[in-house]
């Protein structure tokens, strides 16, 4: 739109194109001769990681739609078959998923870079808006993604979340009904939630693409703040920013893949691996991180309703910020007093996220109300003081004088400012460990023990496995399920490693109910592959009859669905040694942890065992394992422990049978990725070459 | 967009029969997809729920506005705590009623909000006694 462009093709069919649509130019135009200033940092790229991500999103998402069933009685399990039996399902889950966390890190990173540099001032007002709108319907979109797995957490976090309209007075009840289609959080909500979270990213596209619109009209800010003055102070689009974007990106999905192959429920809640149960809510209902700040706000404020206009209100006052804060430079580079006061809102932005997700009590209330205060007083106090009373650097003549200046003096201030801030971010991560700590205070953890299938190049010892499944047979099938491995899946690769006769052998040792057949009568056959381990009770109830009330969960994804706080600063560590072995440390735990006698002055229900390691001490499980009850083939010791241990393995790989897949290909990625960001930033700095 | 004819068919009224509630003893059943708690009051949860003046109450309600005449032990409530949406635990916290374990709301035996963020008390659903072991909800 800006661009200089004359731009004719040669070819004649391209030719007859071009005239009666000139797209090619407008490429041409907008992507390829834009100028664009010279003197732009990496924080620049977080566009084009933007643009990226929301096509990755759409691509995964669409593609996981065609597998998915918006049903309240089908959505969980078939999430579960996407990534169990979908090829590649598990890359694509995972992709998705994480994919939202790396979105919403991007355009935090690109609404700071915002913020610093003043992208948001004259002209760029409505161009800062639309993002703000882009912001508002990335929140909506992710809210309702979370929801449709229909675990735990999306059916309690939809639950409150969509509470918070009954705030509203008059019509809040009324939306309420509308949001939830019924009377409760229930089948009707899941089912518009999907429609809509089907259609809100093509509306983010729409919008992201007045976004660019709106850039190119008024042409790209840059560190220094100053405008463009002339074509000294450009360079090209295209092959300049292109290949800084390209490396920005490639770097980024180093980041995004760890995520993908190495910790892919890190960023998740343990929670959401249990299937949503209206009667049950969770001991801590916790929302995505990228909601966290907010969801401390709103409990900041004792009152419902104010609570609510807080809450929007800190997402609302972004839109008015060209007009709180009138200061004529741009550039935090240049505004020494504003840049402190910059900081300083990062840190309080990081300490309500980590408010966000502590219980509301004590000490964490008070500092959740002044931290309110401090965001608060960031937009409505801060800004327009200092428009007033601040006195600025000198600004560079010009851009192209800026990148002259550039190679002798800023590296030690931007140095400065950098090391702070990581500092401040490490502390802000360890606090917000420390968090966690006290909700396990209660709770006795559980040894670490070690994995075959831990870390990076993590395989399940098939032994194990095997003797896991020999366990499970022998004695947890007669009380818990297995209903999401079939028995063609123990032939599968990655898995026990049975072979064909030896599954066909093993379903053929169950009886499947089966029919109607031509006389409409229901009848038994031998198991095949296929079929899935039979459940030791028809429904929930009779398995609560026969066990005193409390029904055994189904063992298919127990190694996930359990977990523990590991506390500050484990769980930083835990991101980088890539710690995920909770689950299966926390069944070795329960099994090994039968007491005869709870300990003095503890008592225990009637009819409950005293076990160290089950949150809250009374189990209504017996003790299941003793040594000697069952006996190995291979010779491996017929003890607790083992048993503890195989089982624990043997579930783990029932939860994630696709593991050792997935870290193969994530070495392979991230070899190709390391390369690639390798090759692309030579290929940059040749670019760029000319240009200094 | 407003819930369609299943789901308010779904949500037509129940019957519960009362008579396997012992004193001191509560049930949940499901109505419209919400829980709702039907509690079997002792002597001393009701005089104690009757015992605390009206006033001082965030939402006042008398104790007996909550139930039915004649029908004083029995106490219909809701189980949504009006904060934010969690289901309270019955028999728990220091009122000798509810206590929610999401942000720390407790509420007295006749479900009235005593302590904690909650504005309001557990509602009351629309019931009524068929016979003296029988209600209906809705």
């Amino acid at each position: 739109m800006s661009g200089p462009s004359d731009y004719q093709p040669s070819h004649p069919a391209l030719k007859w194109i071009e005239r009666r649509l000139p797209i090619m130019g407008f490429v041409h135009s907008s992507f390829v001769a834009y100028p664009t200033p010279r003197n732009l940092n990496y924080w620049w790229t977080f566009g084009a990681i933007l643009s990226f991500m929301l096509g990755a999103q759409i691509l995964t998402g669409v593609i996981l739609a065609m597998h998915y069933t918006p049903n309240a009685d089908l959505a969980f399990r078939s999430v579960e078959l996407i990534v169990r039996d979908v090829n590649y399902g598990w890359l694509l889950r995972n992709m998705h998923a994480a994919g939202a966390s790396m979105f919403f890190f991007a355009v935090y990173v690109h609404m700071f870079r915002g913020l610093y540099y003043g992208s948001y001032k004259e002209p760029r007002e409505v161009l800062w808006i639309l993002g703000v709108i882009i912001y508002l319907l990335m929140m909506a979109t992710g809210f309702m993604g979370y929801v449709l797995p229909w675990g735990q957490m999306s059916f309690w976090g939809a639950t409150v979340i969509t509470n918070l309209f009954s705030a509203i007075p008059y019509v809040g009840d009324s939306i309420v009904t509308l949001l939830w289609g019924g009377y409760s959080v229930g089948n009707p909500t899941l089912n518009r939630f999907f429609s809509l979270h089907y259609l809100l990213p093509f509306l983010i596209a729409g919008v992201v693409a007045l976004h660019v619109w709106a850039l190119h009209v008024a042409g790209q800010g840059n560190p220094a703040g100053v405008d463009v003055k002339s074509e000294k102070d450009t360079v090209p689009f295209t092959p300049h920013a292109t290949i800084k974007d390209l490396f920005g990106v490639s770097v980024f999905l180093l980041l995004f893949s760890w995520f993908i192959f190495y910790m892919p429920n890190y960023l998740g809640d343990a929670d959401n691996y249990i299937p949503a149960n209206p009667g049950v809510t969770p001991q801590h209902i916790v929302p995505e991180w990228y909601y966290l700040p907010f969801y401390a706000i709103l409990r900041s404020i004792p009152n419902k309703l104010a609570g609510v206009i807080a809450m929007f209100s800190a997402i609302i006052v972004l839109v008015f910020l060209p007009w709180l804060d009138t200061a004529k430079t741009r550039s935090c580079k240049y505004r020494p007093l504003a840049k402190q006061f910059f900081w300083l809102f990062v840190i309080t932005c990081i300490l309500l996220g980590y408010l966000g997700a502590q219980p509301p009590e004590g000490v964490y209330v008070i500092l959740g109300r002044i931290l309110t205060v401090c965001y608060f007083a960031y937009f409505l106090i801060v800004m327009p003081l200092l428009s007033r009373i601040e006195t600025p650097r000198p600004l560079p003549n010009s851009i192209a004088d800026d990148v002259l200046a550039k190679s002798s003096v800023m590296a030690s201030g931007a140095k400065a400012a950098v090391s702070a801030v990581v500092a401040l971010v490490v502390a802000g991560g360890l606090w917000a460990g420390s968090a966690q700590s006290a909700r396990a205070a209660e709770e006795t953890t559980p040894p670490s023990q070690t994995w075959s299938f831990a870390g990076p190049f993590g395989k399940y010892d098939r032994g194990a496995l095997q003797r896991g499944l020999k366990v499970y047979k022998e004695v947890c099938s007669n009380c818990h399920a297995l209903s999401y491995i079939a028995f063609r899946n123990v032939g599968d690769a990655g898995g026990p490693g049975y072979s064909e006769a030896q599954v066909k052998a093993l379903a053929a040792e169950y009886k499947v109910k089966d029919g109607p057949n031509d006389q409409g009568e229901m009848f038994e056959r031998p198991g095949r592959p296929a079929d899935y381990f039979p459940s030791p009770f028809p429904n929930e109830q009779a398995a609560r009859a026969a066990n005193g009330g409390a029904a055994p969960p189904d063992l298919s994804l127990i190694a996930k669905s359990r977990s523990y706080e590991r506390g500050f600063p484990w769980f930083i560590f835990d991101l980088f040694t890539q710690f995920q072995e909770q689950g299966p440390n926390y069944i070795v735990g329960i099994l090994t942890g039968f007491e005869d006698k709870p300990p003095a002055g503890v008592t225990i229900p009637d009819g409950s065992y005293y076990n160290k390691y089950f949150p809250g001490h009374a189990i209504k499980m017996p003790k299941p394992l003793s040594d000697g009850q069952v006996t190995f083939d291979d010779g491996s010791p017929a003890t607790v422990q083992q048993y503890a241990h195989d089982v624990a393995t043997f579930l783990m790989w029932a939860a994630e049978p696709h593991m050792e897949a997935r870290k193969k290909l994530g070495m392979q990625v991230f070899i190709f990725l390391i390369i690639f960001a390798g090759l692309m930033y030579f290929t940059k700095k040749k670019v760029w070459a000319d240009a200094h | 967009m407003n819930p369609d004819a299943a789901t308010i068919a779904a949500g037509a009224p129940i019957e519960v029969d009362l008579s396997p509630i012992a004193q001191g003893q509560d049930i949940k059943v499901f109505w419209r997809g919400k829980p709702i708690y039907i509690m079997n009051r002792t002597k001393k949860q009701i005089e104690e729920a009757r015992a605390v003046p009206v006033d001082s109450l965030r939402d006042p309600q008398s104790d007996e506005s909550r139930v039915k005449t004649g029908h004083d032990n029995w106490l219909v409530v809701i189980g949504i705590c009006t904060h934010l949406g969690c289901i309270p635990i019955a028999y728990e916290g220091n009122y000798d009623g509810f206590f929610c374990p999401c942000h720390g709301s407790q509420y007295d035996s006749s479900g009235r909000i005593r302590q904690g963020p909650a504005p309001l008390n557990l509602p009351v659903p629309p019931y009524q006694f068929v016979s003296d072991t029988k209600i209906q909800i809705g």
